[in-house]
């Protein structure tokens, strides 16, 4: 203890005393103030930007739901879209099949009616023809067997005889 | 002390040559020159030389000397500086240190002589006389000195330095848009780390704004000292006795005049309303007592503590750099000069940490001095063996 107050000088006491002081006012004013007012600031901001950040990855999250909905809203419609589609083809084919044969069959009956028709026609020609035919060699045969006298004479005879016997 | 008393002042110049020696730290030619040096002076005995050189160091000085030596013909150099010396002494005084001629000569002024005698300066007659009392203490008077020491220049020096380095950290805040640069990015970690590990888990986050511009004051005024206690050039601020009392006695006046209504309760009715007031007048006669001492005994041991440590480490380290030239062989003087190297690198520690437990305690005082309690709760939480 001795030792230490012969040791303690009152000027350097002073001296100290003095120094720190005007050091803790001119750092307080000049280094300290701004200095922890920058990284309070610092701070701050960081922790407004991460905020900031929260905010948009929320924003963000709903989007991507709305947009999820979106998409699931346009496949759904997409597929009634289809299916109403292919129902809809469907039925034309079995429409167009059915008023085919309709028609088909309308036709072939036309077709049937106008060969019956044509087959009559043909039939009532060759009829004709056949008579006309048989006309010209009943003529040609009857010129060919009145030629001559005695065949004259004998045919005469034999239509005689015939009538005769009618 | 009184036991270096007697050495003459040829002795002082050879403390001087050593000291340059060590401050140089050559320590290859260190040997061989000591060696021979050593055998044709009066044949001092070189340990009690190195206790008086180590017991010089610890001293403040009125001159910066970096380092001395001794000449051929027995005449010593010194470089370094004089510093102003103020005295006063019937009126203002002032004179350069160099009149002392390191201690040499007797300084006339005014028609007063002035003896510088280990460090000290006393008023003597013309031929300088110093008498002694029987525990062998001068008797001369000392008038007040208030010289601008070495200790006083490197406070100046620390305190400019610490300007300089933190107005240009808040200017480069200010420059870059809230990010420091250069030396603040490695200043700012501190700061920030006196500001979240020492401040606010001591003070509490609604007060410790206020006591934060001194606790970095504090922590890089000390810092920074010890840090210059590392170099060779023998400061030992911090491990002055005057430096600490000063700082001691400032964290004391903040705390107790920053301290709230709950704190001088504590301090003068520590058990509160937790039993009747005729039941607490036995235990306040020993209590309160206890209470007003350990408001004292706070910063009394952030003094010692701060002192003791710097001193020791000083004392420590150059005495193992003395022993390199007790050993004088080339087996102890290479161990002696490996442990100085190791101690060294512990002091650098040392420096720091010493730092950190004083703005540490001082912030843990002040936080005791402002918190005020949600009351009706017992005081088993107050940490009275913080005092430690």
């Amino acid at each position: 203890m001795e030792k230490l107050l012969n040791e303690f000088s009152l000027g350097l006491f002073v001296w100290q005393t003095l120094l720190f002081g005007l050091l803790l006012f001119l750092l307080w004013k000049f280094a300290w103030k701004p200095i922890l007012k920058a990284v309070n600031d610092r701070e701050e901001g960081i922790k407004n930007a991460l905020d900031a950040a929260e905010e948009a990855k929320k924003e963000m999250q709903n989007v991507t739901a709305d947009s999820e909905k979106l998409l699931k809203e346009a496949r759904a419609e997409r597929e009634a879209m289809l299916k109403e589609a292919r129902e809809i083809k469907e039925k034309m084919i079995s429409d167009a099949k059915e008023q085919a044969q309709v028609e088909g069959d309308k036709m072939i009956q036309k077709a049937q009616a106008t060969i019956e028709s044509e087959k009559k026609a043909a039939v009532a020609d060759i009829k004709s023809q056949v008579a006309n035919l048989s006309i010209d060699i009943a003529e040609k045969v009857i010129k060919g067997e009145l030629s001559d006298k005695k065949k004259q004479q004998k045919l005469v005879e034999n239509l005689l005889d015939d009538a005769k016997l009618n | 002390m009184h036991r270096f008393l007697k050495t003459d002042i040829l002795s002082t110049m050879r403390m001087r040559f050593l000291k340059g020696i060590i401050a140089t730290l050559v320590l290859f030619f260190v040997q061989g020159v000591f060696a021979k040096e050593d055998s044709h002076e009066e044949g001092k005995d070189l340990k009690t030389e190195i206790k008086e050189y180590i017991q010089h160091h610890l001293q403040d000085a009125h001159d910066f000397s970096l380092f001395s030596y001794t000449k051929e013909n027995g005449e010593h150099k010194y470089i370094g500086f004089p510093l102003p010396v103020i005295l006063w002494d019937n009126g203002l005084k002032v004179f350069s240190s160099s009149k002392f001629h390191h201690g040499e000569t007797l300084a006339e002024i005014d028609g007063n002589y002035y003896k510088l005698y280990h460090s000290k300066i006393y008023k003597t007659d013309a031929s300088g006389t110093i008498n002694y009392d029987e525990e062998h203490h001068p008797t001369n008077v000392k008038p007040l000195d208030f010289s601008i020491t070495k200790n006083v220049v490197m406070i100046m020096v620390t305190g400019l330095l610490m300007l300089w380095l933190f107005t240009s950290l808040a200017r480069s805040y200010a420059k870059n848009n809230g990010i420091p640069t250069g030396a603040g990015r490695f200043f700012e970690p501190i700061v920030l780390y006196i500001r979240d590990d020492i401040a606010r888990p001591n003070i509490g986050e609604k007060r410790y704004k206020k006591y934060m511009p001194f606790l970095l004051t504090i922590f890089f005024f000390i810092w920074f000292l010890n840090m210059f206690g590392m170099t060779p050039l023998g400061i030992n601020v911090t491990g002055n006795i005057a430096i600490t009392f000063a700082l001691a006695l400032m964290v004391f006046l903040i705390t107790n005049f920053t301290g709230t209504k709950d704190y001088w309760m504590h301090q003068f009715n520590p058990l509160g309303d937790s039993m009747p007031w005729y039941a607490k007048i036995p235990l306040y006669i020993i209590l309160v007592p206890i209470e007003i001492l350990g408001l004292f005994i706070k910063p009394f041991s952030l003094l010692i503590r701060l002192y003791a440590n710097m001193q020791a480490g000083h004392i420590v380290l150059m005495s193992l750099i003395g022993l390199m030239f007790i050993f004088k062989s080339w087996i102890g003087s290479p161990l002696s000069f490996g442990l100085a190297f190791a101690i060294s690198l512990i002091e650098v520690l040392v420096a720091l940490l010493q730092a950190y437990i004083f703005t540490m305690l001082s912030a843990l005082y002040f936080g005791f001095a402002s918190e005020e309690h949600e009351h009706d709760h017992g005081h088993d939480d107050e940490p009275e063996l913080a005092h430690l």
